[in-house]
């Protein structure tokens, strides 16, 4: 799960962090209120998930409240589009109204899993304000690593490690071994599967200050964290992927016309890349999982088939949890109450599935029956290329 | 031969009398399997389904000599029943539970270096060695006894794959799933090598997916230590970026772990890639008359 920055700094700031003092601002003239208060001199930072915002235009100076409002009535409302939204961009809800910092240096602080040693690794880099992987690809050598045992926690030895790796002036040790304390701390305590800190900066006053602050979640771990959960922001994710996760489907949109119905993960990719190969484009990723029930089946088919996009429905299933015999009743069910009109195509294999070609066969239902992926992908995108609504 | 389980594996069951759990264990047994316990914290020294259920994992190793643990615990509590499997000195663990968070894992991970235990998954579908035993939770009737040895991310994936090695009448030594997690217990490296030992496993069949670095581990290994030849398909090639697809280790991050630099490494290795994921058996059968 990914949150905004203005939530990001407030959990950093629990742990002990520096940020800049600032305020949510979701009209004109609350930013502008907001920057008397800060001192007139502001930044104003729109609030959207993904990263990029700087060049996109979503961060903007402005040197009295007025130029404040000015810029929050621009941003507020719009549609950003940065190199991580997608075209279609994220229409900006809220900004951050923060104080202005006189640089002298930027770094970079974060912290994320290394799968292959399966230890969380703090990461710190004298190159911040730009992209980390950009760094790694370019100048590995500027980032210093240090993975912390879990038997251990972090210790001061690494805080320092990552200290004087950096090579800042002395007087700042404290404030840095805390820095990394903190990101630390939050990571391990709240179940983070990231915390970056890029820019942190060294200020004209020589403080360091997290200019800006990112953290993403494990899913798996809200379960034991609700005040996170509650930070949830539904708009910022696609409403069918929302309407989905609510009945436990794993949905993803995608750009193609022909709608994919799996159970599995791994048999879901495998079957977008097969329509690919086939010549057809994947309109979805949607994982029905390992038991799914006949309501199921429906609720993944009325997501699937409310994407305007979609021109055929391609279903491919595996049963071994999931038998055929139940699938095929589900579908069947799906089909009629929802009075789905698209051409289906249906590839089953695996437990009980004779019973399960058969109630197709005798539904009356007009289904397109596959032996194997490939001719299910290819008669599929046959199908969403005639375009028509049978 | 085959890996990992055989007529030999002595199953414990923990989070037997679950619903799911009463299902696999029975169907595990049906398959042949020999399970001799189950153990459901508070329902110790009652039966289930004729089998007997023990408060601890250490009561069933010592009173059955369980030497394999299946694990159908919920994500929440899955992390200690795998540190009881490993406290017990269980040798083999296998976590079915999809959902653990990533952190219990880092933990567990790290407890289980240095001790004698091997643990498969977690968010796996287990182990087979068709004909002989079934740790796990994959249709025991699609396999086949025979001669390749199939590891993979993936359940369904797997099963796909399996059918149509079984249709082509190529049966398999050992099945993986190895699971769809971040943090694993056993990797592509381990099931490689193991495999290269086996001489029942005459040709090998790696079924990877985007995210991580698993696979081109997987390559370099094969490279330097696998005589046998290895057929392998990658999932995902039209994934985008920044999502999770559905595994929570199937992820694309900072433009790392896609399709196409997996593939790349494995054809490095020497590896004989299929694009499409119909061709899996076609490819095993071929590399095998080679």
């Amino acid at each position: 799960m990914k949150i905004h920055e203005f939530q990001a700094k407030a959990i950093l700031a629990e742990y002990g962090l520096p940020v800049p003092k600032g305020e949510v601002a979701l009209t004109p003239a609350e930013a502008r209120n907001a920057a008397e208060r800060l001192g007139g001199a502001v930044v104003i930072k729109a609030q959207i998930h993904a990263g990029g915002r700087g060049k996109a235009g979503g961060i903007v100076l402005a040197s009295s409240p007025g130029e404040a409002e000015t810029a929050a009535e621009r941003l507020i409302g719009s549609r950003l589009v940065t190199h991580q939204t997608g075209p279609e961009g994220s229409v900006v809800k809220r900004v951050l109204v923060e104080e202005r910092t006189s640089i002298t240096r930027e770094l970079y602080a974060g912290i994320v899993l290394d799968r292959k040693t399966a230890l969380p690794v703090i990461m710190a880099s004298t190159a911040g304000g730009v992209d980390i992987e950009e760094v790694a690809a370019k100048n590995p050598e500027k980032i210093i690593k240090v993975a912390v045992d879990p038997t251990t926690q972090l210790q001061a030895f690494h805080a320092r490690q990552l200290f004087f790796g950096l090579r800042l002036p002395q007087p700042l040790q404290r404030a840095g071994v805390e820095v990394f304390r903190g990101l630390y701390r939050a990571f391990q305590e709240k179940d983070c599967s990231l915390v970056e800190i890029n820019p942190l900066v060294v200020t004209a006053e020589n403080r360091l200050l997290a200019l800006d602050a990112k953290i993403n979640f494990d899913d798996n771990a809200l379960f034991r964290h609700p005040d996170i959960k509650e930070l949830r922001d539904l708009d910022e994710e696609s409403p069918l992927e929302v309407e989905a996760s609510k009945f436990g489907l794993n949905y993803i949109k995608l750009e193609g016309t022909v709608g994919c119905m799996v159970n599995g993960a791994g048999l879901a990719m495998a079957t977008m890349d097969i329509v690919k190969l086939a010549g057809g484009e994947p309109a979805n990723f949607l994982d029905v999982g390992g038991g799914a029930s006949a309501e199921q089946i429906q609720n993944a088919f009325r997501i699937l088939t409310s994407d305007r996009s979609v021109k055929a429905v391609l279903i491919n299933i595996f049963g071994g949890i999931l038998r055929c015999d139940r699938l095929a009743e589900g579908v069947i069910h799906a089909v009629r109450s929802l009075q789905v009109t698209l051409p289906i195509v249906i590839r089953m294999e695996g437990t009980n599935v004779q019973q399960g070609r058969r109630m197709l066969r005798e539904s009356g239902l007009n289904f397109i029956t596959a032996d194997g992926m490939r001719e299910a992908a290819e008669r599929a995108v046959a199908a969403a290329r005639q375009g028509k609504r049978s | 031969m085959s890996i990992l389980v055989d007529k030999k594996t002595r199953l414990v069951v923990q989070g037997m009398t679950g619903r799911e759990g009463t299902f696999h264990a029975l169907a595990c047994r049906d398959y042949g399997t020999t399970v001799v316990a189950g153990v459901t914290p508070g329902k110790g020294g009652s039966r289930h389904e004729g089998i007997p259920v023990f408060d601890t994992v250490r009561e069933a190793v010592a009173k059955e000599g369980a030497n394999a643990a299946l694990i159908f615990v919920p994500p929440a509590f899955a992390a200690d029943a795998i540190l009881e499997a490993i406290d017990a000195a269980v040798p083999l663990v296998v976590c079915i539970t999809e959902g653990i968070p990533t952190l219990d894992m880092v933990r567990v991970a790290r407890f289980l270096r240095g001790s004698g235990t091997r643990l498969i998954g977690p968010n796996c579908p287990g182990i087979i060695s068709p004909g002989k035993a079934k740790v796990g939770i994959m249709p025991g009737h699609i396999h086949k006894r025979g001669k390749v040895g199939v590891v993979s991310r993936s359940g369904t994936l797997t099963y796909e794959a399996v059918g149509q090695l079984t249709r082509l009448g190529l049966g398999q030594s050992t099945c993986v799933g190895i699971g769809g997690d971040p943090v694993i217990g056993t990797t592509f490296v381990d099931c490689l090598s193991l495999f290269e030992d086996d001489p029942a496993t005459h040709a090998i069949l790696m079924i990877g997916e985007i995210g991580g670095t698993a696979e081109e581990e997987a390559a370099a290994f094969v490279k330097r230590h696998v005589s046998k030849p290895v057929v392998g398909y990658i999932a995902g090639q039209t994934a985008p970026p920044g999502r999770r697809m559905g595994h929570a280790g199937a992820i694309i991050s900072g433009g790392k772990g896609t399709a196409a630099e997996k593939v790349t490494a494995l054809r490095r290795a020497g590896i004989a890639v299929v694009k499409s994921p119909s061709e899996m058996g076609a490819a095993v059968k071929k590399a095998l008359n080679a």
